[in-house]
């Protein structure tokens, strides 16, 4: 009995624990109040936006605001009801005990869910560059070539066992990705070209290639519209449930992949090579580490881990790759990566915050009227005042963190 | 004497740390007025509240008996409060006089500057005050001792009457500094008040008419030069009583093992900041580089240490050439490196103490296993290191950038030092640090250099090179000038070296 408490005190921190410890080094306030403020502010506008506000405001003040706030409460129920379901119908439908029943009340949760695994790879993908000191603007391209390998992996090889299949796919997704990464990470190490602007070039290239494959090489005989074939079934990843609940394989791979994230970068020596490297490349260089396969390895990595969400979506969602198969994933994954603090398991979290609002939007949508770019706003928001954790602090009066800053002005001003 | 500035129970908290705690401190008209302490003892902070960058929590200050609020430098300067900082404030490429009006541009009619005016004002300020300067110019043509003099100057202008001098001779050779102490005197016997901040003993009792010590934020006492020295200063600023001259026997030197031949190396502007050094470092010796900072030491230590490659000549380290190795290849072969800038080069600030303690070490076992790090091991090690090296830390796993600048130097200390090495190359291994952590690292490196050790040690501060070095190099304008034995190295010698004056050349 006393043998195992103290080995339980000196367990070793879990995952887990440790992002919640830098959460709370760093204030762990900041990002809740960030996603609330942002809420808030999407709620607001929700309001001033509504017909039944600005209609009603010129002659009756008083009750535009009521209408407005009436609009915004509605909305976010609605909101909430497509992101997880309504409680009413679960019931109903459980009580029913029709299994298509059950499902149907039980999707919009597993949807939320599917929503968030392609947040779950990219986000990873930035945070991994993010750690190493690199910003990886190009993971929407990085995507899109994940997509494009694991696509034509998928339909070109007939009669694979999918113990086979599937992998092969996944992973040529993720090679599409880490060449779409390593390109810009090489011009970078070699010739100090920044990876900002040469991954942004590079999404631009991912796109044109896919339209062009999507009308050339890779469009599906017998169609008129720029569409790939369907991949074999050999090469789709899983669904635990029937129709029309989507609940794949992916979902766990992301898991997986997030732990494996963990481990390199906290476990690992490489993992330190680029953790050190980004955090502070001098002293990466005194160490004795390689600043430029650092780079070039980080590129890389973050590439496979975007390549692999594009696998996901096409092999475990689409099945065929269409020019829009990504709402903006990349783009969307820089903020979640910020508000997860680019841990592992902060991006779990935010990609599923993100996974439930998108979809929970869609039903919003559908219902309420409200435009699904509401969502797109209210990410805005919640990115900006992560990026600016002085807004929130101002409007929240929450006190300065820790002694960091009062040291920089001391040292500002010599005593050497 | 009447007091001209009083500042009475000046208290200033910062999160977790009181900065000053109650000070008082009365500067008489007409005197130098040594604020003494070190490093992170308040100094600075009192001074930045007098300056009017900090409001205090509690006290006030007096100018000549009245009560002054003094909100903002600007407060501090219409108060006649100047003051002349460690890093100047000057623009390089304008001249003297464009410097001394900036921020107060005399003008005539139709706003047009007026150089000539100013021109005239400077010149009759440093004939009274003899501050030889010549407004017409540029500041970055001037050597760092005249450009202090700008400075001083650009006080003048304004009429400060007191003057406050943050570290000034940090930047010069000892004949600068001699030379600014006698600007300070002259300025003191004209009437200006002097505050005089440094943690340098010697200058203290070279030119102050009185010496307040200040320790952890609290004044310990005032006391003149006449009453006070070296070792009752010191253990003033300490608490305890402090070991000033290291004991150390003569040295045995053994075979080469560092061979420089002819090192040239180019500077970040692409200048040569090496050019043809020539030395060697034996087994069991500390020679000593001194110069004044920005010769050529920086670049010399990059080059030694694989962070730049130099463009000629040759590296030895124990037979091998490592002008072309990469840092890890000259690590391996058994050399240790302390760099001169640790927070930005020694350290990652935001790692614990353990993963610091295994910076470059971190990829061999024991402390990694394959690719897997050895957590346990790591720590293990950091907690043998933070006994044997005495690092002050709360835990081996809070990040280093919290610890105080002489922790953060033992981490490094205890890192490079506790490897099996053959070269220690020391670039300003104590710069900023407190008395204790000083000894404690001249201690460290004397005991290694007996165990066998090369030892190079770099270094702006000629008292350490002397108390530590076994021979002394002196480094100009990117060149060694001349190797002087210890015994041969006196003061006088070592600084006219340092401003590039060669007794040999000079008789020739």
């Amino acid at each position: 009995m006393s043998d195992a408490k103290t080995e339980a005190k000196q367990a070793k921190p879990s995952a887990v624990g440790v992002f919640f410890d830098e959460l709370r080094g760093s204030s762990l306030l900041i990002p809740v109040l960030a996603i609330v403020s942002g809420l808030l502010l999407g709620g607001l506008i929700v309001a001033v936006t509504s017909k039944s506000f600005y209609e009603v405001w010129s002659t009756s003040p008083l009750q535009a605001i009521g209408n407005g706030l009436k609009a915004a409460w509605e909305s976010y129920v609605t909101l909430f009801a497509g992101a997880f379901g309504k409680p009413s119908k679960i019931i109903d439908a459980i009580q029913g005990g029709d299994a298509l029943e059950i499902r149907r009340a039980f999707n919009p949760l597993f949807e939320s869910l599917v929503k968030s695994i392609p947040y779950m790879f990219a986000g990873l993908a930035v945070s991994l560059g993010f750690r190493a000191g690199v910003f990886n603007i190009g993971v929407e391209g990085q995507i899109f070539m994940g997509g494009i390998f694991s696509v034509w992996v998928g339909y070109t090889f007939k009669g694979l066992p999918p113990i086979i299949h599937i992998p092969f796919a996944f992973l040529a997704g993720a090679l599409g990705g880490a060449l779409w990464g390593f390109i810009p990470g090489l011009l970078k190490a070699k010739t100090g070209g920044h990876e900002v602007i040469n991954t942004i070039m590079m999404n631009y290239i991912a796109y044109r290639l896919t339209d062009w494959l999507l009308r050339e090489p890779m469009k599906r005989p017998g169609s008129t519209n720029p569409i790939s074939p369907i991949i074999e079934d050999s090469a789709k990843l899983p669904q635990f449930f029937e129709n029309p609940i989507r609940f794949h394989l992916g979902f766990f791979i992301a898991l997986a992949v997030a732990a494996l994230v963990y481990w390199f970068l906290f476990k690992t020596r490489w993992g330190f090579d680029l953790r050190t490297v980004g955090a502070n490349p001098r002293a990466a260089r005194y160490a004795g580490m390689n600043i430029v396969t650092g780079t070039i390895m980080a590129m890389s990595l973050s590439g496979a881990l975007a390549g692999m969400a594009g696998a996901n979506e096409l092999l475990g969602v689409n099945h065929n790759l269409s020019q829009t198969f990504s709402p903006g994933y990349g783009f969307d994954s820089i903020a979640l990566a910020l508000l997860g603090r680019t841990h592992p398991v902060g991006v779990i979290l935010s990609a599923l915050l993100f996974g439930f609002l998108r979809n929970g939007a869609v039903r919003m949508q559908a219902s309420a009227g409200i435009p699904i770019d509401i969502i797109s706003v209210m990410q805005a928001f919640i990115l900006a005042f992560i990026a600016a954790p002085a807004i929130v602090r101002t409007i929240y009066r929450l006190k300065e963190p820790k002694k960091a800053e009062a040291e920089f002005h001391v040292r500002g001003w010599g005593g050497s | 004497m009447a007091a001209i500035l009083e500042l009475e129970g000046i208290t200033k908290r910062f999160p977790g740390i009181l900065a000053n705690d109650h000070i008082n401190l009365a500067l008489e008209e007409g005197e130098i007025h040594a604020l003494l302490g070190e490093n992170g003892a308040g100094k600075t902070t009192l001074m930045n509240i007098l300056y009017g960058l900090y409001s205090p929590d509690e006290g006030r200050i007096l100018i000549r008996g009245q009560d002054s609020h003094i909100r903002s430098p600007g407060d501090a300067i219409r108060a006649g409060i100047g003051m002349v900082h460690q890093h100047f404030m000057l623009i390089p490429v304008f001249t003297v006089t464009e410097n001394v009006m900036l921020g107060d541009e005399s003008t005539t009619f139709g706003g047009v500057l007026d150089h000539n005016t100013v021109a005239k004002r400077i010149l009759e300020i440093s004939s009274a005050y003899n501050l030889e300067v010549d407004p017409s110019a540029r500041v970055s043509a001037l050597a760092v001792g005249v450009q202090q003099r700008v400075e001083i100057i650009k006080l003048l202008y304004r009429e400060a009457s007191i003057l406050i001098f943050d570290e000034p001779t940090s930047v010069l050779t000892p004949q600068e500094a001699d030379q600014l102490f006698r600007i300070m005197r002259s300025l003191a016997e004209s009437g200006k008040s002097i505050i005089f901040i440094t943690h340098k003993l010697r200058e203290v009792l070279e030119v102050a008419d009185r010496i307040t010590v200040i320790r952890q934020g609290r004044v310990i006492g005032t006391t003149t030069p006449r009453e006070a020295d070296m070792n009752k200063l010191a253990s003033m600023m300490v608490g305890r009583d402090v070991i000033l001259e290291i004991a150390k026997a003569k040295a045995k030197p053994a075979g080469v093992t560092l061979k420089v031949q002819n090192l040239k190396v180019l500077s970040d502007r692409n200048t040569m900041a090496v050019n043809g050094v020539n030395f060697e470092v034996s087994a069991g010796e500390v020679l000593g580089i001194a110069g004044v900072q920005g010769n050529g030491q920086t670049e010399l230590v990059e080059a030694l240490t694989g962070l730049r490659h130099p463009v000629e000549g040759r590296v030895e380290l124990l037979g091998k050439e490592i002008g072309r190795g990469t840092p890890r290849q000259i690590t391996e072969l058994g050399s240790a490196h302390v760099p001169e800038d640790r927070q930005r080069d020694g350290l990652v600030l935001s790692y614990p103490v353990t993963d610091n303690l295994v910076l470059n070490t971190y990829y061999l076992a024991p402390f990694a296993k394959g690719v897997v790090l050895q957590p346990k091991v790591i720590e293990q090690h950091a907690e043998e290191l933070i006994e044997a090296f005495d690092i002050r830390t709360p835990s081996s796993l809070v990040n280093v950038g919290t610890l105080s600048g002489g922790n953060q130097q033992k981490v490094i200390v205890a890192r490079e030092l506790s490897r099996p090495i053959k070269l220690l190359i020391a670039a300003q291994p104590t710069r900023g640090l407190d008395v204790g952590s000083i000894e404690y690292i001249h201690s460290r490196v004397i005991q290694k250099r007996d165990e066998g050790v090369a030892v190079l040690l770099v270094s702006t501060e000629l008292d350490e090179v002397l108390q530590l070095s076994d021979r002394v190099a002196v480094m100009y304008r990117g060149q060694i000038v001349d190797v002087l034995p210890i015994e041969e190295a006196t003061k006088e010698r070592v600084g006219l070296l340092m401003a590039g004056i060669h007794p040999e050349s000079q008789a020739a």
